[in-house]
C-alpha cells in the first residue's frame, strides 16, 4: 500500500492566532489527508522570499493584509517557475467572493471547517498551479486597484521592483524591459495591459514605450530616426537614457512639463 | 404607548435658548407693525412693546435656565402649563407696572393674552419639532447599529477566539465575555443618552478583542484621567470610532502603531481627541465617512448647534476632535429618562 506523499503547505496571515488556528485544523485533518505545513508568513512580501525557496504545493492566502494584501501576493507567485495552487482565505470580502466565483478561484471562509479545508485541499492537489489571467480579471473586479510592485522571476526566486521606482517600461521583442534608476528587469507582460492597469503613473511616449509621468524632467529636439525631419526626446530624472516621443502622443506628452 | 415622547426642550441649549430669542422679537416686531399706522412709527411702537417683552422674555429664559432639570422631571403637559400661566403673570405684571399711571385693564388684559398666546405657539412649534427629530433620532441609531461592528470583525475575533481553545481555555471564555457584553450593548434599545464611563468601558471591551487577534501591531494609549465618568453622551459614540482607527490605522500597517484617546473636562465643555496612524493609500474605503457622518448626525440631534466634530490629517496621524456640552447624570434615572421606543 503507498499512501501519496503528504500536501506541503504554506500559510500567509497578518494575524498569528488565525496562522495558529489554521495549523490546528490542518493537524486535525492529518489522518484522512495527510498533510504538512513547510512554512508561514505574516506579509506578503515575507512570504514571497521564503516561498520560492521551499517545496510547496498549496498556499493558503489570507486577503485582508497590510502593505501587500492576498491577491497581489498570488499575483507574484505566478510569476514563479512552477507556482503552488492558491486558496484564499478571508473573514468577510463580498466584492472579492464575487470576483473569486466569477473566475472560479477557490477560497475558504473564515472561521474554516475542518471538512471544507478538506475539499479546497484535496480541489487544489488535482487543479494544480495558480495561473495569471484569472487572478488578474478577479483582482479588476473586485476593484482591486494597481499593483504596488511588479515581479520578476530570477534563477528561481521571485524579484519585486516596487512601481514606484520605475523610470520607464519599454516593450521588447517577447518582453518588457523594466528600467529603474539602478538597473533594469526583463518582465514577461504585455505593454498594454501594463498601461491599462498603470495609466495613472505612466504615460505612453511611443508605440513601445511608458514613462513614469512624475519622472519627466523635459524635452530635447532630435533627429528622427529615419532622418526626416526632426523629432522630440523626453529626458528622465535618474537615468541617462533619451527615449523618442512619437509624433501622435506628442501633444499629450508636451502637456507634462509645462504642468 | 406612543413612539415619539412629548418633551419639552432642553432650555439650556443655546440653540433652544436663540430659537426662542428670535420667535419672540419677531412676534414683537409684528405686533409692533399691525399697531403702528406709519411705517415711520413702527421703531417707537417697538420700543414700547420692547419695554415689557425684553424684560420678561429675558426673566423667563433665566427661569427656564434654572428650573430645567425639574420640568424635565415633570409630565410634559404639566411643564407646558406651569410656563404658560407663568408667562402669563409674569407679562400681565410688567404692563401693570409700565402702564401703572394710566393703568387700564384691557391693556393688561391684551398683553397677557398676548404672551399666553406666544407661549403656546412656541411650545406647539417645540413639539413639532421634537416630533419632526424622533424619528430621525431611532433612524440615525438604527443607522448606527448596521454600520458599527463590522463582519469582519466578528468572523476574525471568532478565528481568534477558536485559535486559543486548546492553548489557553481561560483567556478564550474572557474573550467571548467580552463578545457578549459588546453585543449587548449593540443590541440594547439604548436609552437616550448614555454615561461616558459606560462608552469608555465598551470601547476598552472592543480594544481587547483587536487586541487578541493583533497582538503587539496595535497599542492604545489612554488619557482619562480627568474624564468625568458621569457625563451623559449618546450612546456608540466612541466604539464606532475607535473601530474605525483600527480599521484605518492599525490593520493597513505592518510595523506596530498606536491608537490615542484623549477625553477631558473644561468647565462645562466635555472634549474627545482620538488619534491613530494615516495611512492616506487606504482611505479610498468607506466605512470612515459612514461612521463619522452617522455620529455627527446624532450629535447634532442630541446637542444641536452645541456639538462640534472635526477631523485633520496632522503628520502622520489622522485625528478626530469632538466637543459637547457637559452635562452630568443624575445618580438616579429620572423616572421618564428612558426613551419610549
Amino acid at each position: 500500500m503507498t499512501a501519496p506523499p503528504p500536501l506541503r503547505i504554506f500559510l500567509v496571515d497578518d494575524e498569528r492566532p488565525a496562522r495558529d488556528r489554521m495549523r490546528e485544523v490542518l493537524g486535525d485533518l492529518a489522518g484522512e489527508l495527510p498533510n504538512v505545513v513547510v512554512g508561514e508568513a505574516a506579509t506578503g512580501y515575507e512570504g514571497l522570499t521564503l516561498l520560492p525557496q521551499l517545496p510547496v504545493d498549496v498556499a493558503l492566502v489570507d486577503i485582508h493584509m497590510p502593505e501587500m494584501n492576498g491577491m497581489e501576493f498570488a499575483r507574484h507567485l505566478a510569476a514563479l517557475e512552477r507556482p503552488p495552487a492558491v486558496v484564499f482565505v478571508t473573514a468577510h470580502d463580498q466584492y472579492a467572493i464575487e470576483a473569486f466565483e466569477l473566475n472560479a478561484l477557490d477560497y475558504l471562509l473564515k472561521p474554516v471547517r475542518g471538512p471544507r479545508l478538506a475539499a479546497a485541499l484535496t480541489k487544489a492537489r488535482a487543479g494544480g498551479a495558480v495561473r495569471r489571467e484569472p487572478l488578474e480579471r478577479a483582482a479588476a473586479a473586485a476593484g482591486q486597484g494597481p499593483r504596488r510592485y511588479l515581479s520578476v522571476s530570477e534563477r528561481g526566486r521571485i524579484h519585486l521592483v516596487p512601481v514606484a521606482d520605475i523610470v520607464y517600461l519599454k516593450a521588447e521583442l517577447k518582453y518588457v524591459t523594466v528600467r529603474t534608476a539602478e538597473r533594469e528587469y526583463l518582465l514577461e507582460e504585455s505593454l498594454a495591459s501594463l498601461e491599462e492597469e498603470f495609466g495613472g503613473t505612466f504615460v505612453r511616449v511611443h508605440r513601445s514605450c511608458l514613462v513614469a509621468r512624475g519622472r519627466v524632467r523635459g524635452f530635447e529636439r532630435v533627429v528622427d530616426e529615419d532622418g526626416e525631419g526632426a523629432g522630440w526626446a523626453v529626458l528622465l530624472d535618474g537615468v541617462a537614457d533619451r527615449l523618442p516621443v512619437s509624433r501622435r502622443q506628442w501633444s499629450i506628452v508636451k502637456a507634462l512639463a509645462s504642468g | 404607548m406612543n413612539h415619539v415622547r412629548d418633551a419639552l426642550p432642553d432650555f439650556r441649549n443655546l440653540g433652544v435658548v436663540a430659537r426662542i430669542l428670535v420667535i419672540v422679537n419677531l412676534a414683537a416686531l409684528l405686533a409692533a407693525a399691525i399697531k403702528a399706522p406709519r411705517f415711520a412709527q413702527l421703531a417707537d411702537a417697538f420700543v414700547d412693546i420692547a419695554l415689557v417683552v425684553e424684560p420678561v422674555l429675558i426673566a423667563t429664559l433665566c427661569a427656564l435656565w434654572a428650573a430645567n432639570r425639574w420640568l424635565a422631571g415633570r409630565p410634559y403637559w404639566v411643564g407646558v402649563a406651569v410656563i404658560a400661566v407663568g408667562v402669563m403673570w409674569l407679562t400681565a405684571g410688567a404692563q401693570w407696572l409700565r402702564a401703572s399711571v394710566d393703568s387700564e385693564a384691557l391693556g393688561i388684559l391684551r398683553a397677557g393674552s398676548f404672551a399666553l398666546l406666544l407661549t403656546a405657539f412656541l411650545a406647539g412649534y417645540f413639539h413639532l419639532r421634537n416630533r419632526a427629530f424622533s424619528p430621525a433620532l431611532a433612524e440615525a441609531r438604527l443607522q448606527a447599529l448596521q454600520a458599527r461592528i463590522r463582519p469582519h470583525f466578528l468572523f476574525n475575533t471568532l478565528n481568534a477566539v477558536l485559535s486559543l481553545i486548546r492553548k489557553d481555555p481561560k483567556r478564550a471564555e474572557h474573550a467571548l465575555e467580552d463578545l457578549a457584553d459588546l453585543y449587548r450593548m449593540v443590541m440594547a434599545d439604548a436609552a437616550d443618552l448614555t454615561t461616558l464611563g459606560r462608552e469608555i468601558e465598551l470601547a476598552r471591551q472592543y480594544l481587547n478583542l483587536e487586541q487578541l487577534r493583533l497582538g503587539d501591531r496595535l497599542a492604545v494609549e489612554w488619557r482619562i484621567e480627568d474624564a468625568p465618568r458621569d457625563a451623559l453622551v449618546p450612546p456608540l459614540l466612541l466604539q464606532p470610532l475607535v473601530e474605525n482607527a483600527v480599521y484605518h490605522g492599525i490593520e493597513p500597517g505592518a510595523a506596530p502603531g498606536t491608537i490615542e484617546i484623549a477625553i477631558r473636562r473644561e468647565k462645562d465643555r466635555l472634549h474627545v481627541k482620538l488619534t491613530n496612524p494615516y495611512h492616506p493609500e487606504h482611505q479610498h474605503r468607506q466605512g470612515n465617512r459612514i461612521a463619522l457622518a452617522n455620529i455627527r448626525e446624532r450629535l447634532q440631534l442630541h446637542f444641536d448647534v452645541e456639538a462640534e466634530l472635526a477631523t485633520e490629517v496632522s503628520g502622520p496621524n489622522f485625528e478626530i476632535r469632538m466637543a459637547m456640552p457637559y452635562r452630568k447624570a443624575a445618580s438616579h434615572p429620572a423616572p421618564d429618562s428612558r426613551a419610549a421606543a
